[in-house]
């Protein structure tokens, strides 16, 4: 039984790389058939030495670096305004009625749209991106706040009033374990999101950070540099993926244990 | 005199709630007191507004109109002294059983919360199953811990809603037995809803039974069978009298 059980999970574990590694064949195969030039589609080899350039001389290391500043930045105060909207939206159903149609809206506006608008106003700094970050990654965050904060269930409320918690222990207690896995799902979203406000207001207006590693690589016709920040990026943003799914195995073992989710591979 | 003073009393209790067409008027003049370590269950149709009561004693809903009197202090909310277990388990799914029981001393700052938690788990029957979470125990099981954390703050007054109406037949029963054997220990007074007449007749020193809405008490019954009670008692002839009345309060 539990002999099954491992060797289905090192399948998977293998099935990972082994998909990576028939996608670069594919990839050299038509660079190979259809002999593109580099400048649009560079070899795997190309980016590879591209690659080791930019570490060498610290490019990637240096734009990298600011572009992960902006896209925590943003993210801590986008979670932190959005969980306190949120917690006190969900305390309060009028104004969640009254509000609920706005935050709605606001979401129809591209972010995309106001990026350029925010960089004229903030400068082309650490700023702008920052709240771009915070922006995007508001809106998840703050729904599924108020989506756990609702399904905490009524009787459990009641529990703890006829225990006479105080507003405080009830938080701790009951209303952050219970709200903790739809926020973490919203996490999830939002640490993702987070990386690209960071590259659409780097692309927008900028002098460094991966998003202007990316422009300078299509100005240059260095393709192979462009490959290499765009690897980066996913890079950035599956190694936050992975940091939240890993803060939920610590704080939402007792879920796991019943209903282990899809979307975190890999044994307890 | 003090000490021949009802736990609880309550007096021309009314309770209504707002609904589409004004008011819904639940309950209407209930009167009634209970005495120090009494076992008290109500019966009544679905809808009649037991647990409307319960949450009434429990402070968790203000009476419309009248008062209740809980060891001579009027029920202005939820207060110490009293113990409240729901129809479903209602138990923290994140929370191991024994943290699950600790939770209310856990509540008040209660440096030996986990040493009588354990106790009390002991006390229900759980041995060994301190670690283990809600989800991990079946449904019997999760209302024992249902019942010790109701029982570790030492309440005086434990209110039990239809604490074991999801469970079947057997466990149910067993679940009775268990729940005589713990209130003969600790002598608590307790107040029941059910609406298992039978369940009633073997657990209660005295049954209430409520009309249909807006209720008020149509019938008090003291329950004269001799304690302890075996299972056995539910086929004497007086069990079945009692049964009958009960049976015809209920239905009209
Ligand atoms: N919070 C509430 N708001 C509005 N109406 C309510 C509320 N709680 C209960 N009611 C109404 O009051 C009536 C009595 O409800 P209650 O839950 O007390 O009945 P019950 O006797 O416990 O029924 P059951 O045996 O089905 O549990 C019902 O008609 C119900 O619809
Ligand atoms: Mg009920």
């Amino acid at each position: 039984m539990k002999n099954t059980q491992d060797h289905s999970e090192r399948l998977t574990w293998l099935l990972g790389p082994a998909v990576a590694a028939l996608a670069l064949l594919a990839w050299e195969l038509v660079v190979r058939v259809t002999q593109l030039p580099a400048f649009i589609l560079p070899a795997p080899g190309a980016v590879w030495g591209r690659l080791l350039i930019a570490v060498q001389d610290g490019t990637l290391l240096r734009h990298g670096l600011v572009t992960l500043q902006e896209v925590l930045l943003g993210l801590a105060i986008g979670v932190l305004a959005a969980a306190l909207l949120g917690y006190w939206l969900a305390r309060s159903p009028r104004w969640e009625r009254l509000l609920a149609p706005f935050v709605v809206a606001s979401q129809s506006v591209p972010i995309v749209a106001i990026a350029p608008l925010l960089v004229i106003w903030f400068g082309p700094g650490l700023l702008s991106k920052t709240l771009i970050c915070a922006l995007i990654v508001f809106f998840p965050i703050l729904i599924n706040t108020i989506v756990g904060l609702h399904s905490v269930p009524q009787e459990l409320r009641d529990l703890m009033r006829s225990l006479q918690a105080s507003r405080a222990q009830t938080f701790r207690l009951l209303e952050l374990p219970a709200a903790l896995p739809v926020f973490m799902g919203g996490l999830r979203i939002g640490a993702t999101l987070s990386v690209i406000g960071a590259v659409v207001g780097e692309l927008v207006g900028a002098d460094r950070g991966l998003g202007f590693l990316i422009n300078v690589g299509r100005g240059q016709y260095d393709t192979a540099l462009v490959f290499v920040a765009v690897f980066a990026l996913v890079a950035l943003a599956l190694s936050l993926y992975g940091l939240v799914v890993l803060a939920e195995r610590r704080w939402l073992w007792w879920q796991q244990k019943s209903n282990p989710s899809s979307f975190s591979y890999g044994e307890q | 005199m003090v000490s021949n003073a009802p736990l609880l009393s309550v007096e021309k209790v009314s309770a209504s709630f707002a609904d589409r067409n004004g008011q819904l008027a639940v309950l209407r003049n209930v009167s009634f007191s209970v005495p120090r370590g009494q076992f008290v269950c109500v019966l009544g149709p679905s809808g009649a507004g037991k647990s409307t009561l319960l949450r009434l004693l429990a402070g968790l809903l203000p009476a419309s109109r009248g008062r209740i009197l809980f060891a001579g202090q009027a029920v202005q909310g939820p207060q110490a002294g009293v113990g409240l277990v729901f129809q479903d388990a209602n138990l923290m799914p994140w929370r191991t059983a024994l943290d699950n029981v600790a939770l209310p001393l856990e509540l008040r700052n209660d440096p030996d919360a986990i040493d009588r938690a354990w106790d009390m788990l002991n006390l229900v029957g759980l041995r060994g199953f301190e670690q283990a979470l809600p989800s991990e125990l079946s449904g019997g099981m999760a209302q024992r811990v249902a019942i010790g954390r109701a029982l570790v703050q030492d309440p005086q007054l434990l209110l039990l809603d239809e604490p074991f109406g999801s469970l079947d037949a057997l466990t149910r029963e067993k679940m009775g037995e268990e729940l005589l054997r713990i209130w003969e220990l600790e002598h608590k007074t307790v107040v029941m809803v059910t609406h298992d007449i039978h369940e009633a007749l073997y657990l209660a020193d005295r049954v209430l039974v409520l009309g249909r809405r807006p209720a008020s008490i149509k019938l008090d019954m003291q329950v004269k069978l001799a304690r302890p009670r075996k299972l056995a008692v539910r086929y004497s002839p007086a069990f079945g009298r009692m049964a009958a009345r009960l049976r015809a309060a209920i239905e009209n």
